[in-house]
């Protein structure tokens, strides 16, 4: 299969491609481009948020008829809020992120020469390419994109009467998202079957790195809660479309009674979350396992207790198939399902603190290389916990009643999926870079990028919990309603201040990214000295990834400052010499 | 403060720019021994960020927080708050001082080793099994709390009110002399008849409906939801309580008052907080502001969605009962 001689077109070679490495720069570069949206629309309506009656000309500029005199409408700001949570959640954390390391690292760290089907493995691309476009498209149409939350729950998302942003917006949203979950399912069936099948010799189960093992753990969660929120979509289209009543019932709006009769929303919330909470994984283990990885390398110190991550990864996956009932605490839903969701949410808890201590001993007399990965890897940890202990808030079901929906759980979820994902990400690119594209980035630029994006994020989310605490809603175009928050405006000035050094700290990376593609200096072939297998191939990249026989694998990923070798690193492919133990 | 923020995210913006031309000069990609001594030095300092907008956050933003819970099952509530929310400082505080400082004390350093430690047993079950410990006892704690509030099986003479919810607007209705709430539907929906009561059901003709709710001082209330249209959330945060509305079924929630809005008017923290509220107002030229309960959506429901509210008052039984006799029955009402 070494045929890389093979003449490529231009087209079979950066466009329609099956190679995994560039697919996988494919996923990124899109995911890049979606997060600039999502972030660039968090800007606009965390302005709307601190200065509500104020005029902006960016507003203007950007919203069209959607604003007044600088000011936005209510519904073009519910859109935003929307449109925001989709792209960030599905297009940049699910696409961007997985689609990107799982396409880049399952074949060159298991050694395959690619996907298991590099076939699919493009046609799933260029799905995600097309409900990309949809979901961009949908920005545009006359009355809105879709406005109900990116929770979409109807009848909200099926009444166009309900709000403009339920009309043609939602379709294209619907249809969208049904394209999105047939280029996930693609793509998540590719790598399980890649992992299981193609390692090369000696690379057992328990020597896989564990970034393969997460991502592999979230192709199997995507299989099983994707189709559900495929189906929710459909029944939806058919209440919005063909008069069913699968969710609605019931309805008496704009001066008449609906037909719809028996529905009920609550299902849907049952559907969605089904999808959505096992969502939340499929975001953040993926950027576990990265840095799992990068803390590894950089540490100089193999990963503590490697059979816990893995013994945690999977029980965190099984775990987050039983919780979504907690998004539905005060649904009403039989508030005895609410006991049952509190306790399997609380027992996620646990292989999550596992995880956490696991990080803080692999630290533990290390040898620490601060490179730009390993400084959002430490990054990751911290948001992880933050963000993660307020969940023991928002799992309990008591505690949640005067919570939910508040921007304490904005708080909660922004930090432990959103930063801690993002930062996951972001440590992946800086880590992969030299693999991805043959050169490496600035690092004093990521410096930069890092700490001002550090600062930021806590500046953003730190106060933003307190603001919750005091009872205030989220989703609410402007707090001036109630005299009872005019004492939180000033705090939602210090966040949309952070908000926007936050984002506009992201050109510094943007800036990086692109011109290293082009100017950044050659990349060695290993240059942060690491065992796993990608970095035995040569820099760059050819069809088949290794030019020569795959090289057999004979340990472990993280045989770092093992004593007994004179380098403090042990490539995988290194055999283990006479009367040495394997870890 | 605003002005130094923007002053920051100015030099922020042209250091940025003067390293962008610096890039292709640039001949270390990888972390020197340098880098990595100041960069840990960093995260030390950022530790120091770190808790010191913690402790700014708790010293400046207490004031905002809700005052006291308004309710018997408020009180529940707010302990069991207090011993969550200190357990999840205490290990918050300590975990990230571990991250960070070890962040700072192990960079590194040119040819030193680092430890080859990959795994212990000893260690592993030791935060496996004190985390399931403390959680087996916030979970049952927290479950206690979630029965006594969801529970009202037991409730002597509860008062039963109707929350009702449509885009943008409340309304309520009192179950009146029989206790017992007459059937509805949106079907009967019908010019003044705004809640689609059900007049053929002789329990309607002593509801009564209402724009404002008013609540008997320790007497349980149970709140039946309804919706007419999208879901909306029944939200009154001074009581601890929220439920969903639901277009096509009842939901229930259920609270005992225990401060009338004079008493919550002269609680302390309620005071300090209206008085900080005023004076921010006082400074954009708005009308004073005097504190009532109110109940909020808290459902994403349209474009007015920020702005649907409805007053709540709570007095004592016999004024309550005093104004809810003034109020007009369904059957008056109808007529």
């Amino acid at each position: 299969m070494s045929d890389h001689h093979h003449k490529e077109t231009f087209i079979t070679k950066y466009v329609f491609s099956t190679d995994h490495k560039m697919i996988s720069k494919q996923y990124l570069v899109t995911g890049i481009f979606m997060g600039i949206i999502g972030v660039f629309m968090s800007m606009l309506f965390r302005m709307q948020i601190a200065w509500p009656d104020e005029s902006f000309s960016i507003i203007e500029a950007f919203l069209g008829r959607h604003q007044d005199g600088g000011v936005m409408t209510p519904d073009i700001y519910l859109a935003l809020v929307t449109i925001h949570g989709t792209i960030m959640v599905f297009f940049v954390l699910t696409a961007g992120l997985s689609g990107t390391f799982s396409n880049l690292l399952i074949p060159l760290q298991i050694g395959a020469r690619d996907m298991a089907s590099g076939f699919l493995n493009m046609v799933s691309y260029w799905l995600f390419f097309l409900s990309s476009v949809l979901m961009v498209v949908s920005l545009f149409v006359e009355a809105g994109p879709a406005a109900a939350g990116w929770t979409i729950y109807p009848p909200l998302s099926a009444l166009p009467q309900a709000m403009p942003g339920s009309g043609m917006g939602m379709t294209l949203w619907l249809i969208s998202m049904a394209i999105f979950i047939a280029s996930s399912l693609l793509g998540s069936l590719n790598y399980i079957v890649t992992v299981l099948n193609l390692r090369t010799v000696g690379m057992k189960m328990t020597r896989l790195p564990l970034t393969i093992w997460a991502f592999f753990v979230t192709a199997i969660i995507g299989v099983v809660s994707f189709p559900v929120l495929l189906s929710a979509a459909l029944l939806l289209i058919f209440d919005r479309s063909f008069g069913t009543s699968f969710f609605l019932s019931d309805i008496f709006i704009q001066g008449e009674v609906l037909h719809y009769q028996g529905g009920s929303p609550v299902l849907f919330e049952h559907l969605f979350w089904f999808l959505g909470h096992p969502e939340v994984y499929i975001v953040l283990l993926p950027a576990l396992g990265i840095t799992s990885e990068i803390i590894a390398t950089n540490s100089r110190k193999p990963i503590f207790g490697y059979r816990a991550m893995i013994g945690s990864i999977i029980a965190i996956a099984f775990l987050s198939t039983i919780v979504w009932g907690h998004h539905m605490f005060v649904s009403g839903m039989n508030p005895f399902l609410g006991s049952v969701f509190t306790f399997t949410t609380l027992l996620i808890a646990i292989p999550s603190a596992v995880k956490a201590f696991n990080y803080l001993t692999t630290l533990w007399k290390g040898n620490l290389q601060m490179n730009p990965a390993m400084l959002f890897s430490i990054g990751l940890v911290s948001t992880f916990i933050s963000g993660g202990l307020t969940g023991l808030v928002l799992g309990d079901s008591a505690l949640d009643i005067n919570v939910h929906d508040t921007y304490f759980v904005v708080a909660h979820f922004h930090l432990v999926m959103g930063v801690s994902a993002i930062y996951g990400m972001f440590a992946g690119v800086y880590h992969w870079f030299p693999k991805m594209y043959g050169r490496m980035m600035n690092k004093t630029l990521g410096y930069w990028h890092f700490w001002i994006t550090a600062v930021a994020a806590y500046g953003v989310f730190f106060p933003m919990h307190f603001i919750g605490l005091a009872g205030l809603p989220r989703r609410y175009y402007s707090n001036t309603a109630f005299p009872l928050f005019d004492d939180v405006a000033d705090v939602n000035v210090v966040i949309t201040l952070f908000a926007i050094l936050g984002g506009a700290a992201q050109i510094i990376f943007l800036a990086n990214f692109f011109i290293s593609i082009y100017k950044g200096k050659k990349a060695e072939q290993n240059p942060w000295k690491s065992n796993t297998l990608e970095w035995t191939t040569p820099v760059e990249h050819i069809h088949g990834n290794w030019p020569g026989e795959i090289p057999a694998v004979e340990r472990w990923a993280y045989d770092y400052s093992k004593p007994g070798h004179d380098e403090d690193f042990v490539p995988q492919t290194t055999p283990l010499y006479e009367g040495e133990e394997e870890s | 403060m605003t002005a130094i923020l923007y002053v920051l995210l100015a030099i922020v913006v042209a250091v940025a720019i003067w390293q962008m031309t610096s890039i292709f000069k640039l001949k270390s990609v990888i972390a020197t021994e340098k880098d990595n001594n100041i960069q840990g030095i960093l995260f030390a300092l950022f530790g120091i960020f770190f808790y010191g907008l913690m402790i700014f956050s708790f010293v400046k933003y207490t004031s905002i927080l809700l005052p006291e819970a308004a309710s018997l099952e408020g009180e529940d509530y707010d302990d069991l708050y207090v011993v969550t929310m200190g357990l999840i400082l205490v290990v918050q505080a300590i975990t990230q001082f571990l991250l960070f400082y070890f962040a700072f004390k192990y960079r590194g350093v040119k040819g030193r080793k680092a430890l080859f430690y990959a795994d212990s047993h000893k260690l592993e079950m030791i935060w496996t099994i004190i985390p399931s410990i403390v959680l087996a006892g916030l979970v049952l704690y927290g479950l206690s709390v979630w029965i006594d509030v969801m529970d009202t099986s037991d409730a002597e003479n509860p008062l039963i009110v109707e929350v009702y919810a449509k885009q943008f607007q409340w309304e309520a209705r009192y179950a009146g002399e029989d206790n017992e709430l007459g059937l509805a539907n949106v079907r009967n929906i019908k010019g003044i008849n705004t809640m689609g009561v059900d007049m053929t059901d002789i329990n309607s003709l002593d509801d009564i409906p209402v724009r404002e709710l008013h609540l008997p001082k320790g007497r349980k209330v149970i709140f039946k939801f309804r919706s007419q249209d999208v879901l909306h959330s029944a939200y009154m945060p001074h009581f601890r309580a929220q439920m969903n509305c639901v277009p096509g079924m009842v939901t229930q929630f259920a609270f005992t008052p225990s401060m009338t809005t004079e008493e919550m008017r002269a609680n302390d923290k309620t005071v300090a907080k209206v008085e900080n509220i005023n004076r921010i107002r006082a400074e954009k030229g708005e009308d004073e502001y005097v504190f009532d309960y109110v109940l909020l959506c808290n459902k994403i429901c349209g474009s007015s969605h920020y702005n649907m509210q409805m007053k709540i008052v709570v007095e004592e039984e016999d004024e309550f009962n005093t104004w809810l006799k003034s109020q007009k029955t369904m059957a008056q009402v109808v007529q």
